[in-house]
């Protein structure tokens, strides 16, 4: 119950303060940006998509880490939930579970709109957007270890980019790989699908742990 | 056998009988690095030009072993961290610190390498090659790690996330390792596969087994250096501390 009202604030602050609409400018400003730099050539677009589509995704996931423990270690809020009931790694998986519903859902429900805007075909884009809301645990999980870690770092943008980024690879990788099948022939890439569940999974359950480990550092 | 080990760790649990070893071992251990180096120079400079690669194949005499100790230097970082971080060992933070800079050297040797064997081999400075990517990969998480203990102004603090980072690593780089691969065979041909030989000619093995040897002699010299100037740092800042109380 404790988690559910600590995912219910975690996603109003996000919406109240402005950072879903954010994200989502950002991602249209990423994808607007596309052109300018290789050319509106609508066949160049559509093969480049899929991969521009996932590095603007880890880019905008990246940005919206910022302060995503800062703000509730600095003032208290912290230390007010953990008189309570609550673990640490309880609390981690509510704030990954609320920053995918604040962050992940909405830019997988952009996604479309981005993507008609690379000429990606109408048919490809529910895989799309199926193997981003199949990232987005894996996403979320580890980019809190980055900002777990990062916590007690004042303007860490740049650390957390550095420490998050060798963990998106493999993410990176498998979610590419099923659009990139999916762009070719409109059939789902199974594998890629499966590898890519399972490490959102495991990075779901198992970075909690890093993320507990390392906030614990800092309330000693 | 365990519990020899477990004695082992708890003597140099002290620093002071740790920096008292250090200053005994550190000529006795720089004497050993030189002098396995020159015996693998001259067992390099020996052996025999590669019937394909001809005199470029004596890159991969410094290549290999380059590679090999920037995987084995990680291993160390995460077992000293884990060595720190459960079992509390207060040499674990300190010699995990020392060892990344190395470990960072030696990856960017191991890809500097590469990319002057690729060029001959393969026609360019740098090919998305499966190894060659999951050790730049590598080398971005030394990079992490190392801003991490520079940006965490708390040497405590900063201690107990690097390590925490560190483990996170490990975990992490067979994973790497497997993604990479994997994307690899989807994107490229097996236009490199002259490059695997199935066995290796004993004149190539024996001067890269003695390499190997060095680097890894090199490795704890430089580390021992390290620990132990570390250790003086330490011991120097209390004491500045200390008079500045005092006065």
């Amino acid at each position: 119950m404790l988690l559910y009202h600590i995912m219910k604030q975690d996603i109003v602050l996000a919406w109240r303060q402005g950072n879903i609409s954010l994200v989502l400018a950002f991602l249209m400003i990423a994808v607007t940006l596309v052109p300018f730099g290789i050319g509106p050539e609508l066949d160049l677009l559509r093969r480049l998509a899929p991969g521009l589509m996932w590095v603007i995704l880890v880019l905008a996931v990246l940005l919206s880490l910022d302060r995503l423990f800062q703000s509730d270690v600095e003032d208290g809020h912290f230390d007010q939930l953990l008189l309570g009931s609550l673990s640490l790694e309880g609390l981690a998986m509510a704030k990954i579970l609320a920053h995918f519903c604040a962050i992940i859902l909405p830019l997988a429900l952009a996604l479309p709109i981005a993507g008609a805007l690379l000429n990606i075909a109408p048919a490809a884009l529910p895989i799309l957007v199926m193997a981003v809301i199949a990232a987005g645990p894996a996403l979320c999980a580890l980019g809190a270890v980055g900002a777990a870690l990062s916590v007690s770092v004042q303007r860490a943008g740049l650390l957390t980019a550095l420490v998050v980024m060798p963990l998106f690879v493999p993410v990176l990788i498998f979610g590419a790989s099923v659009t990139h099948q999916a762009l070719a022939d409109m059939t789902v890439n199974w594998w890629a699908l499966a590898a890519l569940l399972l490490v959102s999974v495991a990075a779901f359950l198992l970075s909690p742990l890093a993320i507990a480990a390392a906030l614990r550092v800092l309330l000693r | 056998m365990q519990r020899q080990t477990l004695d082992w760790l708890h003597y140099f649990a002290n620093p002071h009988r740790f920096l008292r070893f250090a200053r005994a071992a550190l000529l006795p251990s720089w004497a050993i690095a030189v002098a396995i180096l020159i015996w693998g120079a001259w067992a390099v400079y020996k052996a025999p030009p590669d019937y394909q690669q001809g005199e470029t194949v004596r890159i991969m005499f410094i290549h290999v072993p380059a590679a090999w100790l920037a995987l084995f230097t990680y291993s160390f970082i995460a077992g000293a961290s884990i060595l720190a971080l459960i079992f509390r060992h207060p040499l674990g933070h300190v010699a995990a610190r020392a060892a990344a800079p190395i470990g960072a050297v030696f990856t960017l040797a191991a890809l500097i390498t590469g990319s002057l064997w690729g060029q001959p081999m393969w026609g360019t400075w740098w090919v998305w090659d499966a190894r060659l990517t999951s050790v730049l990969v590598l080398f971005f998480i030394y990079l992490g790690y190392m801003a991490i203990w520079r940006a965490i102004t708390a040497p405590e603090i900063a201690a107990r996330t690097a390590a925490i980072l560190a483990i996170v690593g490990v975990i992490n780089i067979p994973i790497i390792k497997f993604s990479v691969d994997w994307w690899n065979t989807l994107h490229q041909p097996a236009s490199i596969s002259r490059f695997a030989r199935p066995a290796i000619h004993p004149e190539i093995l024996q001067p890269l087994l003695i390499m190997a040897a060095g680097f890894t002699a090199l490795f704890f010299a430089l580390l021992l250096t390290r620990i132990e100037s570390e250790i003086l740092r330490q011991r120097m800042r209390a004491r500045l501390k200390r008079e500045a109380g005092e006065s």
